[in-house]
């Protein structure tokens, strides 16, 4: 079942957000390891060929402060620092969440979490990585209500499916369509012609002549000619 | 549904499709711009509460249809963007400072209390154990600090010509700071994991100390402590009174439920740590350039130790603060 946190809003209509699983929230956090990885050790070879003239162990006693500052540090500071910095400059989203399609938010009124917040759930990251590859921050997304790590109920923050409102959804409702068969019969002929490649083709028919019939239009045998209709309706 | 409420469905459709269609390019703005126009604010608070009824009628008419989706799209946003605090970035950092972390440590006064005496009764322990039984030396020093101290040298000894100072700044007070951070962190498990760190820490020290005295170098490893060590050794103990508090807040939540409990625990006690970590990054500042350097007299190191705890007990007892507000008052 889909787990939704309903905010209340001073409109009375509550603000619905679709909590990530386990799954979603593993595959943000693959993105975004590969990326901090992928950009430290690209600084530390880069910086390594720069200072030493080529990929080789630096002698001891050769590694000096402008190497440890200028090429060490950074890389560090790259791949430890990627979540925070992050999370605060997009506002409760990496690279790796966007594409993983999910944000940040604040539980108590679904906005973005703080800088407080989210350096919180950033620092019980050294809890939830033990004993290692974040054991006790998955099996915390798998026991708990709201599949949050022990960072974010720190931080009381929930990551959630990032909805942007597409306008393609709208593009598919006609004003003629939802004039001729009401705006929940237009929906569902809309949502069946979605979903028409997913059906069976009995599920097609059985669908397609209810919606038909209860629109008062003949009903065809065939499955394109029941397509056709359907997109007729809605056109 | 009747042809007459069909009618008016299409023509809400028809008039209200315009305004969505507008107000999520809007948003697109709203979101992602750090400031943004007045005129768009205001048509954005305008059209919340128009947005939220639409809402409400699509999803009274198809719940999961593709208008309600859209429309749920353009309410988060309006909603995000609405009620998003107000950046006031260096205003809070300056609270924090003069304010915030004053009132946290008073809160916490007992928590510092009671573990800065488990700390010190550790370190008594710790002295007292290798005192009695040197053997157990080996427990807290590595078998080349050992042999090093045996032979009348201290492993802090010529350690600029190793590492530099800028470069033994860094490492000291990144470790510090991890350090520090764990203690509190193992909080969550109701305070042992916090109170395991604590003693460990102070054994460790008390047991080097005795260890080092027996050599007669202990006067030396005090004299490369005295200028980051009251700050470092206080910051131990408050990130771990504030661990212990967070175990507290799970053992005894009162009248909150434990996730609150906590989650208030958590806000109050990293209000009080980002101060002191900021201390301790001073305090290894001191540690690399400071402490190693021969240069450098007891009596100076014992001043600029002091004089930097004595900064330190300052903004958290809220003095800063009150001198600042004083400050101010005179002024105007």
């Amino acid at each position: 079942m889909e787990s939704i946190i309903r905010i209340p809003s001073v409109t009375g209509v509550d603000v619905e957000l679709r909590i990530a699983g386990p799954g979603g929230r593993s595959y943000a956090f693959v993105i975004d390891w590969h990326i901090r990885f992928l950009a430290a050790a690209a600084w530390f070879i880069a910086g390594t060929f720069a200072f030493a003239g080529g990929l080789r162990a630096l002698p001891p006693g050769a590694a000096n402060a402008s190497y440890g500052f200028g090429v060490v540090a950074p890389a560090i500071v790259i791949y430890f620092l990627y979540h925070p910095v992050l999370e605060i400059l997009l506002r409760g989203q990496t690279p790796g969440m966007r594409m993983a399609g999910v944000r940040l938010v604040a539980i108590a009124d679904g906005g973005a979490p703080g800088i407080g917040a989210l350096l919180i759930r950033n620092v019980f990251r050294l809890v939830d990585s033990l004993p290692s590859i974040y054991a006790i921050g998955l099996v915390a997304t798998m026991v708990t209500k709201n599949a949050v790590r022990i960072g974010d109920i720190a931080a009381g923050t929930v990551l959630v499916y990032d909805e942007a409102p597409r306008e393609a959804l709208l593009s598919q409702l006609s004003g003629r369509a939802v004039e001729r068969l009401g705006l929940a019969q237009a929906q569902l002929v809309r949502d069946v012609l979605d979903r028409w490649p997913q059906l069976g083709s009995d599920a097609r028919y059985t669908l397609a002549k209810e919606l038909l019939t209860r629109a008062g239009v003949g009903v065809p045998r065939d499955d394109a000619g029941l397509k056709a209709k359907l997109e007729e309706l809605v056109a | 549904m009747s042809d007459s409420r069909t009618l008016a469905g299409a023509k809400w459709f028809e008039q209200r499709s315009a305004e969505w269609r507008s107000a999520g390019r809007r948003l697109q703005d709203l979101e992602s711009g750090r400031s943004a126009r007045p005129q768009d604010v205001l048509e954005a608070v305008r059209a919340y509460p128009e947005i939220a009824r639409d809402l409400a009628l699509a999803r009274r008419a198809a719940p999961t249809g593709p208008l309600t989706k859209y429309l749920e799209g353009v309410y988060l946003q309006l909603h995000r963007s609405l009620f998003r605090p107000p950046a006031a970035f260096w205003r809070d950092v300056r609270k924090l400072f003069t304010h915030d972390a004053a009132a946290a440590a008073l809160e916490l006064r007992w928590h510092i209390a009671a573990v800065a005496a488990l700390f010190v009764a550790c370190l008594g322990a710790g002295a007292w154990l290798v005192s009695t039984y040197p053997e157990l030396a080996s427990l807290f020093a590595s078998e080349k600090m050992i042999e090093g101290v045996q032979r009348g040298e201290l492993w802090t000894d010529n350690l600029l010509n190793v590492v530099p100072s800028s470069l033994l700044s860094a490492q000291i007070f990144t470790n510090n700071i991890v350090v520090s951070l764990f203690a509190l962190c193992l909080g969550v498990l109701y305070g042992l994991g916090t109170f395991y760190i604590i003693a460990m820490n102070g054994l460790s020290i008390g047991g080097i100390f005795a260890f080092t005295a027996q050599y007669g170098v202990g006067g030396r490893l005090f004299a490369f402590t005295a200028a980051h060590g009251f700050v470092e050794l206080s910051v131990v103990c408050i990130s771990g009174a504030v661990g212990a508090s967070l175990g507290e807040a799970l053992a005894r939540p009162g009248d909150l439920t434990r996730g609150a409990a906590f989650q208030h625990a958590v806000a109050r006690g990293m209000r009080l740590m980002v101060v002191c970590l900021v201390f301790l990054v001073g305090a290894g500042v001191l540690e690399g350039f400071v402490s190693p350097d021969p240069r450098f007299p007891l009596a100076a190191r014992f001043a600029i130790g002091l004089g930097y705890f004595a900064l330190f007990v300052l903004v958290l007892s809220g003095a800063l603060g009150r001198l600042g507000r004083r400050a101010r008052a005179g002024g105007a």
